[in-house]
């Protein structure tokens, strides 16, 4: 792998993330957090329709027409999420049922259709299956760090394992509420953001 | 009065942006300004009163289980409720140019200043999820109606606030790292516990 090739697969990690930087795919990532297990299923269901949508767009770049592209675009991927959905309430129906609309809402996740726009339209086939891995990577990381944070913290437990032993159950952790709910969720991202950017100050935003 | 419960609640205690984080990508990055945060309110708001009574009837008489049986009696067993998602999307996206060439059209003073942010309305996730709510939540036309106009405005409020905040902001001297769009999400998150209040109020 050249230098070139695994910089597309790998700054979506951190330095080029899309959801803290990119301001990409952010409804998701504070709504399905409360659980890792959440978390982890709809990680594997955006890498799954990302890495197909900018496969298959770039594959169609030269025959899509400028002025509808926006259609053609949605309709791949609307397909690609009805297939993701129906396979997620086939095999993991309560995880699905958890997530709610928000496997639906894959398809308006702007990591998605930014993407798409943005890369597959104008890049070729294999490299735009690979910079969807790359940021579908950088999403599921951020979603993983967040899913983890809020139900160790939030309610002591990890993928319904109990690590803490909550103060209700008789043990000593007083869990943390907060984090549970949807404040919780901003806040954490908020710090994300702050230590990203303090690691690395090239991504501080100039006023 | 069920309906102005239901009224408050998407307004309020089911805040779109504040307590389902949809719609958070233009909610952070359109919100620098009061004056474009009030045009993408507006239009948020108008698309949302209509597409959600129309995804209603869609959902209703063409793709619920059994839904087609009004055309004839031997479609009653199909269930195209798969097809939900494309059809919803199709149709936002086909409300939103309808509506882009009807403001153009007949009142292009309010185009000047909605124009811009039509396009990005289609792929704003309040507006999907807004038709996904309904059908999850079994709402009848009059309930969807109340729900679209609820929701919209719920979000317009959300948004105007946390511009109005985000323009004080930069009189304050913010840690360099969190500038920009750390500091939004904090905001967005203190907002959001504000909203928390509102929990558990029915009239």
């Amino acid at each position: 792998m050249d230098k070139k090739t695994r910089k597309v697969l790998v700054d979506p990690l951190h330095i080029n993330n899309p959801v803290t930087l990119q301001v990409l795919g952010i409804c998701s990532a504070l709504a399905v957090t409360t659980k890792l297990e959440t978390a982890v299923v709809m990680s594997a269901a955006l890498t799954f329709v990302l890495v197909g949508s900018n496969t298959v767009i770039s594959a169609l770049r030269n025959l899509i027409p400028g002025s509808v592209r926006i259609i053609v675009q949605l309709a791949v991927i609307a397909s690609l999420v009805i297939v993701a959905d129906q396979v997620l309430k086939a095999f993991v129906y309560d995880v699905s049922k958890q997530l709610s609309v928000f496997v639906g809402l894959i398809i308006t996740n702007c990591i998605v259709m930014g993407r798409a726009e943005a890369f597959a339209m104008a890049n070729p086939v294999g490299k735009s299956a690979l910079d969807g891995l790359g940021n579908a990577l950088g999403y599921s990381l951020l979603l993983l760090v967040v899913g983890f944070c809020r139900e160790l913290f939030g309610s002591g437990k990890i993928l319904g394992h109990t690590v803490f032993e909550t103060v209700n159950n008789g043990g000593w952790y007083q869990p943390n509420g907060l984090l549970v709910l949807s404040p919780g969720a901003f806040f954490l991202i908020g710090l994300i953001i702050w230590i990203q950017r303090t690691i690395s100050p090239s991504m501080q935003e100039k006023e | 009065m069920e309906l102005l419960n239901l009224f408050v609640k998407s307004v309020f205690v089911e805040n779109m942006a504040l307590a389902f984080f949809l719609g958070m990508c233009s909610f952070l990055a359109v919100s620098k300004k009061v004056e474009t945060a009030m045009g993408l309110g507006m239009a948020v708001t108008f698309v949302q009163t209509v597409t959600v009574p129309l995804n209603n009837l869609i959902y209703t008489w063409l793709l619920k289980e059994g839904a087609l049986s009004w055309i004839s009696p031997s479609l009653a067993g199909v269930d195209l409720s798969f097809l939900s998602f494309i059809a919803f999307i199709a149709t936002i996206a086909a409300m939103v140019q309808i509506v882009e060439m009807t403001i153009d059209r007949f009142a292009p003073k309010l185009y000047t200043t909605l124009g811009v942010f039509l396009p990005l309305i289609a792929v704003n996730c309040a507006i999907l999820g807004g038709s996904l709510f309904m059908v999850q939540r079994e709402y009848d036309f009059a309930q969807s109606v109340v729900f679209g106009l609820g929701s919209g405005l719920g979000w317009w409020l959300a948004i105007l606030a946390l511009a109005a905040v985000r323009e004080k902001m930069k009189y304050s001297n913010v840690p360099h790292g969190l500038r920009g769009l750390g500091i939004t999400f904090l905001t967005a998150g203190l907002m959001a516990m504000g909203f928390m209040l509102f929990g558990g109020i029915k009239l």
